[in-house]
């Protein structure tokens, strides 16, 4: 079992009556209320707080990206992997992911996620992600090409890392004529490639043909079952048995000494969903050709107003609704050991990403959280873990790829 | 004066042979001959030094940015500038610089910057470069757009730091329908913006116009004056009076215990002049519309090996003229002197270590560098009245410059 | 897709170019004017066209990708394009015509007369896109939803209302987004301009008559004024109580406007 640490790095220092009176905190909340001053201070606290996750026993540390979104201070998820190569010693840093449509080089990617392999002695794991529909407008980036791009953004790295320069990419939407860089991956063939998602499907698809463990972020266990059905289905196809080494979950999970202040700190889960409506403005969040277009319906319905929005909870619901879920684990490290043995029974996933802290919970809620994660709940888990076979990619060093899968091992299954 | 560190992170780990048969070192040089432990191992041994580099004095940390080239292992400026953010406390980070032409989303660049600023507590200094021209081919830049770009994305990077969002941008080269990111630096207006160059006059008038500081990178006593003149005519254009503080100077100085090994490791300096080529492929270097239409003649001729490119003299030369300073710490404050009083900078780079001298040695050269010279350079500085951009509180730019009341102004 | 008000009909026709199959609705009689469609795409056989059928053959294709006009999935550019349709039209051995473009359209419409002046007699553009706003900016549709946006390019609501419909259906929000989605394919950065297109105009000698509506939210005016000052045979008229879809909301204004200026 691997078990990483994450927070979305919240920046909680604007003033709140500002997204209530716009309706949104994403994209076009204006940035001078952006208190530089605070998110300095946010992110040397958050830096403490990843150097004592390592301590107490995490295996990694889970970063991702977000683009003029106060609810995630990563606008450049590579820049934090580079301070976390150089401020821990161990810890895996799992980076879910770069947004590859957004770059317009993925060469240059390549170069970065090389140098930050060679100076944490190869502890990247690369995942990669199609980045948000609200991302390709921050950033510009054509909607319309996102999967295609996300695509032809994934082969050009993968190729980057593994065969030996020069050589050119005439490619649909990039083009190299000499990729040579002086930069490689310190882990051969190269870094562990992760996909984290919702429910496409598309992308669930690629991760399973890809021989890519599928990080469901959060999803039911309902819906996390039905990915995993897809999941194996693709994998048989192609030849390989998929075991808990391909399945990685995510989900918000905070302890504390009391059950009560643990719901009171595990309130803060829904200050992105309850309090503002800015990560999900179904507009921005769903650029035409962004979506599958069997999708193009709810889409529309969403976006005119016309369905509720799916991902945006709303004020109404309570973390109490939340927690009866079952995906949403709060309370003494007893009770969530309990509640995380129940999702080891019912999801079996070799890779698990805890979501300890969000909103405005305080720097000292964080820290304790952490503490009692590595000392209390993290030994219980691994033993549990162990029990029930939840092997990690790394515990049974299961192939990077299906490419580097040998031939001879596949046997294709109901293609 | 502002004494700051620098290597190149030469990568020196790869068959020498091999460098040979290809006849180059760069761009087309393959990375099969790329020895991924050994580049692990020395980006350790760099981070070792960066802190000892702290630990003894150093006011800043220089990095660079080169792509497909064995010389200098920074493929990412950023990338490293992170490292430093997390490792040190107190120096200044000093970027010479990001090539902006080579990116394609300028709003990007100025976030990871804002976030490397952010973490560091406003340790930041922005440097800006066009990136030589075998940087837009390993890059697949356009190089007949190089200045343009370097131009409009410098533009729309100060704009996203200073103007609060959401705005757009409809440039030339870069279009941004909603420029609004929630990561801005901490310092402000925003961080010092430097312009490091080999006395490229495009780049010179360009740098005084904004009233940034220009660093001359290791030219001659002779052209890194003629830099300053024409700097200050501009300057005088604009309406300011430069100082010291406008001028940066980087230089190749090792220092040792003794005479005989500061020579022997100073020598390493020469490894990208004397072994290989690559560095300076002059088709690769220079691809067409990349330099101005004024050198097209001296260019084609170079490449068609009917003019010798200018280089850089012999080892032994280049000691004597003082364009590599090598020696025990006495000898080189004694040296040090005659550049400073020469060539009067605010902003000081020493270029400690390259090629193959090991990290013994650099550990060695940074530590008496820190412990002997550094005092030694402060004191003639004060008394050559040397002061940095930080030391006078000098705006950190023309635009800033207008913004402030008129007392405040230099 | 189907509008509220009573239309006439108009004859539909399938045809196929670089082995895409164009859709088109031809109507009226004599010479050839062809209607060039807005970003959203032609809501069907608009009042607007039934004027002009009165004097010209009259025919509206929908845009490869828009309407039920295949989708491309190799066109990156509006010049694309613009070529394609030279191409069907040279396919339909339409030698002389009128170009109105609208919106969008116009744009394409440009792009079209600068390739090939000689098919081109007259040309007329609407509140069209295509260069770069002196002054503002062509309104950036990401930001909003489908519907409101359509509003947006509507001077008085109840024209909304009456072509489109109080709440139009999904399938309308749908073909909306289908056709933003092409748009985006091939407009998306810069967005709805081109950079070149400014330096090709002055070449363009065709008469032409440029056409904004007085509350154009969508296409600044001073796009108007930059292809007026360009075309070296131009003039500019602006219509009041009109927005971006001068043809749905004045539709009776703008078909005299055309008449006048290529029927005669």
């Amino acid at each position: 079992m691997f078990i990483a640490y994450f927070t979305e790095q919240p920046d909680a220092s604007f003033p709140q009556e500002i997204g209530d009176e716009l309706g949104y905190t994403a994209l076009l909340l204006p940035n001078k209320y952006f208190n530089a001053e605070a998110v300095s201070e946010l992110y040397q606290l958050r830096l403490r707080e990843y150097q004592r996750a390592e301590e107490v026993g995490f295996d990694g540390i889970m970063l991702n990206e977000h683009h003029n979104a106060p609810f995630c201070l990563q606008s450049k998820c590579n820049i934090f992997a580079a301070v976390l190569a150089a401020a821990t010693d161990h810890v895996r840093i799992e980076l879910l992911g770069n947004p590859l449509p957004i770059s317009d080089n993925p060469v240059r990617l390549a170069e970065e996620i090389g140098m930050l392999d060679l100076i944490s002695k190869g502890r990247i794991i690369s995942g990669f992600v199609r980045g948000g529909g609200t991302e390709q407008i921050s950033t510009n980036a054509n909607p319309a090409y996102n999967r295609e791009r996300f695509v032809e953004s994934h082969d050009l790295i993968v190729k980057t890392w593994t065969e030996p320069g020069p050589w050119r990419w005439e490619g649909n939407h990039f083009q190299l004529r000499v990729v040579n860089p002086w930069v490689q991956p310190l882990q051969k063939p190269h870094p562990r490639i992760w996909m984290p998602g919702v429910a496409s499907k598309e992308t669930v698809i690629f991760a399973a043909e890809h021989r890519y463990p599928f990080v469901a972020l959060s999803t039911t266990f309902e819906t996390t079952k039905k990915i995993w059905a897809l999941y194996d289905q693709t994998a048989r196809a192609v030849g390989y048995e998929p075991g808990p080494e391909t399945k990685g979950y995510e989900l918000r999970v905070h302890v504390q000494d009391t059950e009560e202040k643990a719901i009171a700190a595990a309130q803060h889960y829904m200050w992105m969903q309850g309090e503002f409506t800015g990560v999900t403005h179904p507009v921005w969040h769903n650029p035409s050709g962004y979506g599958s277009p069997t999708w193009r319906r709810q889409f529309v319905e969403m976006a005119n107003g016309r369905r509720q929005n799916v991902a945006n909870v709303g004020k109404d619901v309570t973390i109490q609704d939340l927690m009866s879920a079952g995906n949403v684990i709060v309370g003494t490290p007893d009770q969530v050991i309990e509640g995380l043995k129940r999702v080891l029974d019912e999801l079996r996933p070799g890779i698990l990403n805890i979501w300890c802290n969000d909103g405005r919970v305080s720097h000292e809620t964080g820290m304790r959280c952490i503490e009692l994660m590595g000392q209390e709940v993290l030994p219980a888990i691994r033993q549990y873990a162990d029990e029930l076979g939840l092997n990690s990619p790394f515990d049974i060093d299961a192939p990077v790829s299906l490419a580097t899968t040998p031939q001879a091992e596949l046997q294709p299954v109901g293609a | 004066m502002h004494l700051a560190y620098f290597t190149e992170q030469p990568m020196s780990a790869y068959p020498e042979e091999e460098g040979r048969k290809a006849g180059h070192t760069a761009l087309m040089f393959s990375n099969r001959f790329y020895d991924r432990d050994a580049a692990s191992q020395l980006y350790q041994d760099r981070i070792t030094e960066y802190k000892l580099v702290e630990e003894v004095g150093f006011d800043g940390i220089m990095l660079n940015e080169h792509h497909n080239a064995p010389f200098c292992m920074q493929s990412k400026c950023n990338i490293f500038a992170s490292i430093l953010a997390a490792i040190t406390e107190r120096v200044k980070i000093v970027l010479l610089g990001n090539p902006l032409p080579l990116t394609e989303n300028p709003v990007r660049l100025a976030e990871e910057l804002a976030m490397i600023d952010l973490v560091s507590q406003g340790r930041l200094v922005s440097g800006f470069v066009r990136g030589g021209g075998t940087e837009q081919l390993a890059i697949g830049v356009n190089p007949a757009y190089n200045r343009e770009r370097f131009e409009e994305a410098h533009d729309l990077i100060i704009k996203t730091w200073t103007e609060p969002g959401p705005w757009r941008w409809e440039g030339t080269h870069y279009q941004n329908r909603v420029v609004n990111p929630w990561a801005l630096p901490l310092q402000r207006p925003h961080p010092r913006v430097w312009i490091p160059g080999i006395a490229s006059r495009e780049t010179v008038v360009w740098a005084a116009r904004h009233r940034y500081p220009y660093v001359c990178l290791n030219t001659s006593v002779e052209d890194t004056l003629r830099v300053w003149k024409l700097y200050a005519q501009i300057a005088e254009e604009v309406g300011f009076q430069p100082g010291p503080e406008h001028r940066g100077y980087l230089l190749r100085v090792h220092c040792a215990d003794t005479e005989e090994k500061a020579l022997a490791n100073a020598r390493q300096f020469t490894w990208m002049q004397g072994e290989f080529t690559g560095l300076a492929h002059p088709v690769w270097s220079a691809p067409a519309g990349y330099n101005p239409a004024k050198q097209r003649q001296v260019l084609v001729e170079i490449a068609h090996g009917r003019r010798v490119a200018r280089r850089d003299v012999g080892f032994e030369q280049q000691i004597e003229n003082l364009r590599i300073i090598a020696g025990t710490p006495d000898r080189v404050v004694e040296q040090l002197r005659v550049i400073m009083e020469a060539t009067r900078p605010g902003i000081f780079m020493i270029w400690g270590n390259d090629g193959f001298v090991t990290h013994e040695d650099s550990m060695r050269c940074i530590e008496l560098l820190g412990r002997e010279v550094l005092p030694a350079v402060r004191e003639i500085a004060a008394e050559l009245d040397l002061k940095d951009p930080f030391e006078v509180g000098a705006p950190v730019s023309e635009a800033a410059a207008q913004q402030q009341p008129s007392a405040l102004r230099a | 897709m189907a509008v509220t008000e009573a239309l006439p009909e108009a004859p539909e026709q399938f045809v196929e170019v670089v082995g895409e199959k164009i859709h088109w609705l031809q109507s009226g009689s004599g010479d050839s004017l062809i209607v060039l469609h807005h970003e959203i795409g032609n809501p069907g056989w608009l009042p607007f066209y039934e004027q002009l059928a009165q004097r010209f053959t009259v025919t509206v294709p929908d845009f490869p990708g828009w309407g039920q006009s295949e989708r491309p999935l190799w066109m990156r550019s509006v010049r694309d394009l613009a070529v394609e349709l030279n191409l069907l039209f040279d396919q339909a051995g339409v030698e002389e015509t009128v170009l109105v473009g609208l919106g969008f359209g116009g744009w394409v419409a440009a792009e079209m007369a600068t390739m090939n002046q000689s098919r081109c007699k007259r040309l007329v553009l609407v509140g069209a896109t295509g260069v770069q706003p002196p002054e503002g900016e062509i309104l950036d549709q990401f930001l909003y939803a489908h519907m409101d946006y359509v509003k947006m390019g509507f001077h008085d609501n109840d024209n909304f209302r009456r072509v489109y419909g109080e709440e139009p259906a999904t399938e309308q929000l749908m073909d909306w987004d289908v056709h933003r989605e092409m748009t985006a394919r091939i407009a998306w950065k810069p967005y709805l301009f081109s950079q070149t297109l400014p330096y090709l105009l002055p070449g363009l000698t065709t008469p032409t008559l440029i056409v904004w509506g007085a509350d154009d939210r969508i296409v600044p005016r001073s796009c108007g004024e930059r292809y007026r000052d360009a075309l070296p045979n131009s003039r500019l008229e602006v219509i009041e109580g009109a927005g971006h879809f001068v043809e749905m909301e004045k539709p009776d204004e703008l078909s005299r406007l055309v008449l006048d200026f290529a029927g005669a």
